[in-house]
């Protein structure tokens, strides 16, 4: 029977099932502070141990300052949650990135630069943006607490095997389109909870032609359209970025693995339960107007109307989201004006989104009254970026420059915007006070944001030229 | 821990379609290394006034005075999105309810309910509305949950959920799934003896 990517990997990792009852197995466990004290906790209740932890990797990204290395910058409870971890990993020998660290960094930015996500892998994290992972064709998804500590004690979860969606988008990407549209676009087509209990597959030729940090961030945000997990089937780009990394295999075991990862594709015929697609060249820059990312329009369109919506519920949420992000119906996206800019988050951090705000940046001047801050992915994406000068261009245009970690993404830290701040954020979640309370979030590429930064309002990066 | 498999109550309207995690828990809660007292934060931006949690918000169903002593939260679409925090149904448990009635829920949100015994149930749009209406005319009204006969009981309406078997026996029994999975062991120990050397 012809199989899709997603079976391939799922059979693969089946220790043992009982009727639909599945137990898989799991290669990689990735953790950080926020979600695993209690795991850790759980398991020295019961006198259990972590039973892999070769397999298990951690580093601080979520509470910590931007500003300073000291684990106490940001007060002692978040300092008592990083003590904790270190603690933790320390007693169970599991491996950790910690502030400082030149290889610290946001865990869905760190993973792959290490080399630790390989094709046919299953991931987990006690963090929904786990999905990211996919675009490695490893298949990557978040869990709760509880089954972390089912993970430390055992490396398997139970699981139900979840529906299966292919979204294909072909053609070519227009000037000044990036990934970032391409996934807002889809998570607009199918809506927030679009995808819920499938496993989803991105392909053809426009999810082909893009680059593997492209890649993460389409598989990033797939849990914004409610799905478990995200695939990419792995090809030669797959393969170029992952030789040569720190944790990859070598040798005869990498040879072993490529052989194995090119039979990693679905099936001429695969099944899917529900099939979509979209034109590259109908995408155009993106930005969302609401408070879920499935409230998006492009970047030429205007905030739509509660009678436009299909239902009386999405009715009602558009009158919400148009009420908390204090917008008019039909207003244009051009004439909103933001006083505050956020460039980071496991979505757009890596190297080539810092390019891409950089080279937008690098036009002009952030405008008056607007804060704009840059916050690289990891240590390594930092210093790369400072060595082809991008740090400098940034702080020239008016921008920020921090040290890594998630940020104002989620504002565990002192990165948090004030009652009625207005955001151009990179991040995926626009969110109800998800960058602080009563704070409005926007979601866009970066060169959408670097270009509202300079311009103190949305404007379309297609139209600067330069993009 | 303990199982769950009847339950009886009354529920509180919460008229609002992809309430995500962030509101149920939002994120300056989430600095506590314990599973406990996360209830008195539960909905914080919508529930208080103020960030210091000292001025409730009249308007908000849950302050409302007939709907102080809910223990079924009913609520629309896609409850529960967003991030994985389990911090989620920690709250909703911790702040007395033992049961959220919704058309639909976000996968992650709906897993870590079930590790918690804390009872997710899915009814069709039809249902849910009919719930609300009858909430809504006399907030008092009893609602009876049934785990075993997956069911919904009010206003003489008896409605039928599904559930995933595997979900329902854990939650009734209150078993320990690690237990469960660490009997076997030997079917991990083999399937670890025979992964290619690249990945093992
Ligand atoms: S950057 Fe944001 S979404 Fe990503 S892991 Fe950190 S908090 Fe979560």
């Amino acid at each position: 029977m012809a199989k899709s990517l997603f079976d391939k990997v799922w059979d693969a990792h089946l220790v043992h099932h009982d009727g639909d009852d599945c137990l898989i197995y799991i290669d990689r466990h990735l953790i950080h502070e926020v979600t695993t004290p209690q795991a850790f906790s759980g398991l020295k209740e019961k006198n259990r141990k972590v039973r892999r932890p070769d397999k298990t990797f951690a580093t601080m990204d979520h509470s910590i300052s931007t500003r300073s290395l000291a684990i106490d910058a940001c007060g002692p409870t978040n300092a008592l949650q990083l003590r904790t971890l270190a603690e933790n990993c320390q007693e169970n020998g599991i491996e950790i990135y910690p502030v400082g660290h030149q290889k610290q960094g946001i865990i869905h930015v760190i993973a792959p630069e290490l080399g630790l996500i390989l094709p046919g892998m299953t991931v987990v994290c006690g963090d929904s943006h786990t999905a990211t992972h996919g675009a490695f064709g490893a298949l990557a998804f978040g869990i709760g607490t509880s089954q972390v500590e089912h993970v430390f004690a055992s490396q398997t979860l139970k699981q139900g095997k979840s529906k299966s969606m292919k979204v294909q988008v072909d053609g070519k990407l227009g000037l000044g389109v990036t990934a970032k549209d391409i996934i807002l676009a889809i998570i607009g087509k199918i809506g927030h909870a679009g995808a819920t209990a499938h496993v989803i597959e991105y392909c053809g030729s426009a999810i082909e032609a893009l680059t593997m940090e492209e890649r993460m961030t389409i598989c990033n945000m797939t849990i914004e359209a409610g799905a478990k997990a995200g695939l990419i089937a792995p090809d030669q780009n797959t393969i170029d970025y992952l030789q040569g990394r720190e944790k990859a295999p070598t040798g005869a075991d990498w040879d072993a693995a490529v052989a194995y990862w090119q039979t990693l594709k679905s099936d001429e015929g695969a099944h899917f339960d529900t099939e979509v697609s979209l034109k590259a060249e109908d995408i155009k820059p993106q930005v969302t107007w609401g408070t879920n990312p499935g409230q998006v329009v492009a970047v030429d369109e205007l905030v739509p109307t509660p009678e436009s919506m299909p239902n009386d519920v999405e009715k009602t949420s558009c009158i919400n989201a148009l009420k908390y992000m204090d917008l008019k119906a039909g207003q244009k996206l051009s004439d909103i004006s933001v006083n505050n800019v956020f460039i980071g988050s496991c979505t757009n951090s890596r190297i080539e989104d810092l390019r891409a705000a950089a080279k937008v940046a690098g036009l002009g001047h952030v405008a008056a009254g607007v804060t704009a801050i840059v916050v690289p992915g990891s240590g390594q994406v930092k210093l790369q970026a400072e060595a082809e000068g991008l740090d400098k261009i940034f702080i020239d245009a008016g921008f920020e420059w921090r040290l890594p970690g998630c940020s104002m993404c989620l504002g565990m830290n002192d990165d948090i915007l004030q009652p009625g701040d207005r955001c151009a954020s990179t991040s995926n979640r626009n969110f109800e006070g998800r960058q602080g309370r009563g704070a409005r979030t926007h979601l866009v590429s970066p060169a959408m944001a670097a270009a509202a930064a300079i311009h103190g309002r949305f404007v379309d990066v297609r139209q600067l030229g330069e993009a | 821990m303990a199982g769950i498999n009847l339950h009886s109550g009354t529920a509180v309207p919460l008229d609002i379609a992809n309430v995500d995690t962030d509101q149920i828990i939002p994120k300056q809660f989430l600095t506590a290394v314990t599973r406990k007292g996360y209830g008195k934060h539960l909905f914080h931006d919508w529930r208080y006034l103020d960030l210091h949690e000292q001025e409730p918000n009249p308007d908000f169903a849950l302050n409302k005075p007939e709907y102080k002593n809910a223990s079924i939260l009913l609520t629309r679409q896609n409850f529960g999105c967003g991030s994985s925090r389990e911090h989620a149904p920690w709250s909703l448990a911790d702040y007395g309810f033992s049961a959220v009635i919704a058309p639909s829920f976000a996968d992650i949100f709906y897993a870590n309910s079930v590790n918690n015994q804390f009872l997710p149930i899915c009814l069709t749009n039809a249902e849910v509305d009919a719930l609300f209406a009858a909430v809504k005319a006399d907030p008092q009204t009893q609602i009876d949950l049934n785990l075993t006969e997956q069911s919904v009981s009010c206003d003489g309406q008896t409605y039928h959920f599904d559930i995933d078997p595997v979900h329902k026996n854990a939650m009734i029994k209150g078993l320990d799934a690690i237990g469960l999975t660490l009997e076997l062991d030997s079917h991990i120990g083999a399937y670890e003896s025979k992964m290619p050397a690249w990945i093992a």
